[in-house]
């Protein structure tokens, strides 16, 4: 026992023994991170759901989350720093990095120490050893073929030019591998103050704070409280500014369940027993509406006044005469298509630190975008903008919902308000429960073709939950109209998205903004009308595919670039031997059905008719280096790689000799967010601009006009090599800069759109990226369980810049696609953890072939097009179409349970 | 108030203290703590070693209470628990089969315990001692309901109990969303003996179709004799079943599901014979 009673545990750690005052009961992750400083060890659930937080106790991996630091009490607790100078360690740091098997990593050290786990005991298969790690990221593939290698003795480092069009490795990548990436809750120490959060325990709820001047001063550890009342600028924050409409804190009555409506700041101490029902507050629990038919009611509770009907916006396309259209067509299908909330179910729980730097706030978070952060700060805390600095943290997977405030608001109130330092880390179900989802659709959609098999009209309604909140529904209803006909010539086309408000968390960005559900319902009903018509379902599409020259729903012919003709193509000999293949398994399978699908998606990139800016600076310094102040978040899907692989490119530089800064919005100009699948393109346009102006700076000194010219960095040199001919460029006499260069460069790319009428005509996007997926499965006709056994991805990049980290988001996209469609259903109040929301594990993931197609686009980075969204767009669907071939089905909903499908195939209406 | 006593003795002892609540692998006791501290006085039974192990009695299998499923796996037994080493390796994720115990399972009292099951096959019987001694019950006796046991306040579940039972073949099979990390929408274990092909004695129970896992007595008493079970479960066999609708999927999908589950795992067996 130590002076304060509390008993001293010891152990070893790593091979040091060490001591920790432990509280009774304190788990070993809390001990190991806040007592130890062993930050390598993540915590993504606390309830041994993800595995973030495996360590070896003794040999044997277990979630140091489940685990009494008393437990550990006299036994050897390895983490990933002390494991990763071991044989399998090593192997495994260089086999996750050559096959960007860590992409956001913050899975990456319990994927790693359960990976060593399994080549010590070489027992079981590396799915079983591995399966108790969640990867929200890479979709496991990457990851089996790394602990594949590494078990086989493991390979040399991949090396590659860097030039594009060269899977390198990632240039972040060694910090992921060694757990060294400081994610939102890596950068406090364990004494700085606690931000927690109250929350509505209500969906709708109206409430009376009691006592909180007495609360504040009679309880120990109570720092300062925070509620409306002490916001200073406007408490009222939202991603489109014309829409802002949610509270930090709300004033008497909340919108949704999990909604903030007061903070307390406390110690460490305080905050880790601290129990709401301490709190002084009274509840009243209100009538409240979930599903938006019943919100858009006459007499309906309005969630905003002036927002009639809970209706929020509608998004509108039209073009040709639709109706006119599907009264002529010979065939015609229709439907009704529903699916419901997805969680993003990032492993990393919104986590961050703020400070007050010479009178500045500075926020660390994860984050997506940096600078609406900054701006959204500014408003809400009245503050000019010169005074906040936003400085992302690691981002442990994103996937959209990061794109909102969640965690920054409170510390920098926080943080203001006791002038000092603060923290706060979500809890996994304060995450799930107040932060934003996929918007939950119901779409009626009525498609037509003529005798020809050619489309004849299409009719697409869409009703979308947008929740408490606008966050960026009205995105959602702008693109979904924009999208609905999928890749293909729609001459006569109306298609409506209205986004209605309830009392639900706030449904926001999730990749492909509504796209991914407006395509399940049109794909799944072009199989539908494929078979109407007599044709085969790859080649209807084929037939009805947009070409080079062919107008969009929007009215928008692109001359180049369109590539789904060519995702089609890659597909065709996979899609009939496995639909050979298929009809032979059946042949002698009643039990056991398989089935194959296929479906297709296109993405606009970039802001829908939005101005949509990035700039990139780089400069260098006077010693020779070369830096590149790179703005555009990576949040795992390779941004650092592949904008520095742009700018090398058109510098004519090494991308292995740059230095990377940022982001931080100090000393990073703004490159805009990571949404819309528009880093690569937007970005990488503006990296691209940048790095030829400093080439042409460069070569101007040398009197060089050549496009064949290196540039390399020498010490205190620039040497321009061109042939045999070498010029060398002094730095030591050319002034500095502000920044500390001699000589840079900072360009801004933003892509030619044009508004769209009320018809929705215009120019929405510069740029479109195409997909296709084959899907094959099996289907237990007697349980209803689906097993997914093979994907063929094509994908038109327009020119893959690194097709490792292609490969990477495909995969990705797949295994979020695929939680969609078979098991992924928020709901709320219920599924707020990820045992009752369930996503897809390293057993649900078949093998992935990935086909890259290469259809350059005009406008993009030396014809490269955006990935990030285009990737789960067709999996849902075409895995749909395999259940529906399958099963001989006809499934309207998603997530396809093993219930709903079983209930589909005997006729029964439960569970529908 | 953390208490981590060495022997079963002073655990019992430590068991008498107000308001205790008893702490063994961890993985049911954490989930239901959120990310606050305990502010309970915590009994940890990790460390006492008479409490944990499997080993051989005069008329069968002793299994300690803190055995983790991953020692039950690795531990030599008969053909007879090869289906509650399937379940073994089902709880969960290695993760959790490392630290997670059986009497854990079993006092936790989930409706979707993946033990249950095969070990109310295996008619297991239960340990408990407290300060006046111990009590032995059978399994089903010991669950009463969701989170409801006969451990009384003050009594630890300290072995569990299998009797002999010669040449029998017991499979398990549970029916998830998911491979890895899942809650049983619904599981079956058997337990069949066989002779000429022929099934001399059979035990079937099903979980996370009732308040409590259970077994189907008129299924069993009708298999006997029985060499062919295409078809055999008929719905009055799952008449002690009580399924509900929840999350994971209704009560009609779940006596659908059932009869190819049983089917399934019965056929294993006797082609395994």
């Amino acid at each position: 026992m130590d002076g304060g009673g509390i008993p001293m545990i010891r152990f070893s750690l790593n091979g040091t023994e060490v001591s920790v005052a432990a509280t009774s009961g304190e788990r070993l992750s809390a001990s190991l991170r806040e007592k130890c400083d062993a930050k390598d060890v993540k915590i993504g659930c606390n309830a041994g759901d993800c595995g973030a937080c495996s360590v070896l106790v003794d040999g044997d991996v277990v979630c140091a989350c489940l685990m009494s630091t008393a437990q550990a009490s006299g036994r050897n607790v390895q983490t990933l720093s002390g494991l990763r100078t071991s044989d399998e360690g090593r192997a495994l740091t260089e086999s996750f990095q050559n096959h960007g098997a860590a992409q956001c990593g913050i899975c990456t050290p319990g994927m790693m120490v359960s990976a060593i786990a399994w080549m010590r005991s070489q027992t079981g298969t590396i799915e079983d050893a591995l399966g108790g790690v969640l990867c929200r990221c890479t979709g496991y593939r990457k990851i089996l073929d790394a602990v594949n290698e590494a078990a086989q003795g493991g390979a040399p480092a991949r090396v590659g030019s860097g030039q594009m069009g060269s899977s390198i490795r990632r240039l972040d990548g060694a910090d992921k591998v060694a757990g060294l990436e400081r994610f939102g809750d890596d950068i406090a120490g364990a004494d700085v103050a606690v931000v927690h959060v109250i929350r509505s325990p209500h969906p709708r709820a109206s409430f009376r704070f009691g006592d909180l001047e007495g609360f504040r001063t009679h309880t120990d550890g109570v720092l300062a409280v925070l509620t409306a009342a002490d916001i200073k600028g406007n408490n009222c924050f939202g991603v489109i500014p014309p829409f802002a409409d949610q509270p930090v804190f709300a004033v008497n009555e909340t919108r949704f369940q999990g909604e903030a409506v007061a903070a307390v700041v406390g110690t460490p101490a305080l905050i880790a027993r601290f129990k709401d029902v301490d709190f002084p507050i009274t509840w009243e629990d209100l009538p409240s509406v979930s599903d938006p038919q019943t919100a858009m009611n006459d007499g309906a509770p309005e969630l905003h006044s002036g927002r009639v009907n809970n209706v929020m916006i509608k998004g509108f396309v039209a073009c040709g005469d639709s109706k006119a259209a599907l009264d002529r067509a010979v065939h015609s299908v229709s439907g009704t298509f529903e699916t419901g909330f997805v969680e993003h179910a990032y492993i990393e729980p919104e986590a961050g630190f703020a400070e007050i730097v010479n009178g500045r706030v500075e926020v660390h978070a994860c984050t997506q975008a940096p600078v609406m952060d900054l701006e959204s700060l500014a408003e809400i805390l009245g503050m000019d903008h010169s005074q906040i600095r936003i400085v992302p943290t690691g981002v442990g997977g994103g996937f959209g919902s990061k794109l909102d405030l969640s965690v920054q608001p409170f510390l920098a109130l926080a943080a203001l308000a006791i002038q000092g330092p603060v923290r706060i880390n979500y809890s996994r179900s304060e995450s799930m429960q107040s932060t934003t989802k996929r918007h939950p659709a119901i779409m009626t959609v009525r498609i037509g073709a003529d005798a020809d098999g050619r489309l004849s009209g299409m009719r697409f309604d869409g009703v979308f939950n947008t929740g408490a909140y606008a966050s960026w529904g009205p995105t959602v209803a702008n693109r979904v109209p924009v999208h609905a006909s999928g890749p293909y010539a729609v001459r006569d086309y109306r298609a409506e998205a209205v986004g209605v408000h309830t009392h639900c968390p706030p449904s926001g960005a999730f990749r492909g903004f509504g796209v991914p559900q407006a395509a399940i319902a049109q794909e799944v009903l072009f199989d539908d009308l494929a078979a109407a018509c007599g044709l085969d379902p790859l080649e209807f599409r084929v037939k009805n595919a947009l070409t080079n020259g062919a107008a969009t729903v929007c009215g928008q012919v692109f001359d180049q670039g369109v590539g789904i003709g060519a995702c089609f193509e890659a597909l065709r000999e996979s899609w009939h031997d496995a639909l050979t293949q298929a009809d032979d398994f059946n042949q002698t399978s009643t039990t056991i059905r398989r089935g194959v699908g296929i479906a297709a998606g296109w993405y606009g990139c970039g802001n829908t008719s939005l101005p949509n800016p990035s700039t990139i600076k780089a400069g260098v310094r006077a010693d020779g280096q070369f830096v590149l102040h790179q703005g555009a978040m990576d949040i795992g899907q390779g941004a650092n790689t592949v904008i520095s692989q742009i700018f090398a490119q058109a510098l004519g530089f090494d991308v292995h000799d740059l230095e990377l800064v940022g982001a931080d919005t100090d000393v990073t100009p703004d490159a805009g967010k990571t949404s819309a699948s528009r880093q690569t393109f937007v970005s990488g346009n503006a990296a691209r601009l940048s790095g030829l102006a400093l080439r042409a700076e460069i070569l101007r000194r040398c009197n060089l006009d050549s496009k064949t010219a290196r540039i390399s960095s020498g010490d205190g040199v620039i040497v321009v090599s061109d042939g045999s001919v070498l010029n060398e460029i002094s730095l030591s006499a050319l002034d500095v800069n502000a920044d500390g260069y001699v000589l840079h460069a900072e360009e801004t790319y933003d892509p030619p759109t044009k508004p769209l009428d009320p018809n929705g005509q215009g120019v929405p996007y510069a740029q479109f990226g195409y997909a296709a997926h084959l899907a094959v499965v099996e289907v237990d006709m007697e349980l209803g369980t689906v097993t997914p056994v093979r994907f063929v991805a094509a994908h038109d990049v327009g020119h893959a810049v690194n097709p490792m980290l292609v490969e990477g988001q495909v995969h990705g996209g797949i295994a979020q696609g695929l939680g969609m469609a078979l098991m992924e259903e928020f709901i709320p109040g219920r599924t707020d953890n990820l045992h009752d929301y369930l996503i897809p594990t390293i057993g649900d993931i078949p093998p992935i072939e990935t086909a890259i197609v290469e259809e350059p686009d005009a406008h993009g980075p030396f014809g490269a097009k955006g990935l990030g969204e285009h990737v789960l767009i067709p999996t849902a669907p075409a895995l749909v179409n395999a259940i529906n071939r399958a099963a001989g089905v006809q499934m309207r909903r998603v997530p396809v349970t093993p219930a709903r499908l079983r209930a589909a195939i005997v006729g029964r209406d439960n569970d529908r | 108030m953390y208490l981590q006593p060495s022997t079963l003795e002073q655990a019992v002892c430590d068991a008498q203290v107000d308001g205790v609540r008893i702490l063994a692998g961890g993985t049911d006791f954490y989930p239901t703590q959120g990310d606050v501290l305990p502010d309970f006085p915590i009994l940890d039974l990790s460390r006492i070693a008479e409490i944990s192990g499997v080993s051989r009695t005069e008329k069968g299998w002793r299994i300690g209470a803190t055995t983790t499923w991953t020692d039950l796996v690795s531990a030599p037994l008969p053909r007879a628990f090869d289906g509650l080493k399937a379940a073994a390796r089902e709880v969960g994720s290695i993760q959790i089969q490392n630290v997670a115990t059986l009497a854990g399972n079993l006092c936790n009292a989930s409706p979707a315990a993946d033990g249950v099951p095969p070990l109310l096959t295996l008619n297991t019987e239960v340990e408990l001692t407290g300060p006046n001694g111990q009590r032995h019950l059978l399994l089903e006796h010991f669950l009463k309901g969701p989170r409801q046991t006969e451990l009384a306040v003050g009594e630890i579940m300290t072995a569990l109990y299998v009797p002999d039972i010669k040449g029998a073949i017991s499979r398990f099979s549970k029916l998830g969303s998911r491979k890895y990390l899942v809650i049983s929408i619904a599981m079956v274990a058997v337990l069949l003996c066989i002779e000429n092909d022929a099934i001399t004695e059979a035990r079937v129970a099903v979980g996370a179709c009732s308040p409590v896992a259970v077994r189907l007595p008129t299924l069993e008493a009708d298999l006997i004799g029985q060499r062919d079970v295409h078809g055999f479960v008929k719905p009055l066999h799952l008449n002690p079943l009580q399924p509900i609708d929840d999350l994971r999927g209704s009560a009609a999908y779940r006596l659908d599901v059932v009869v190819p589950l049983i089917e399934r795992a019965l056929i294993a067996a006797l082609e395994s014979a």
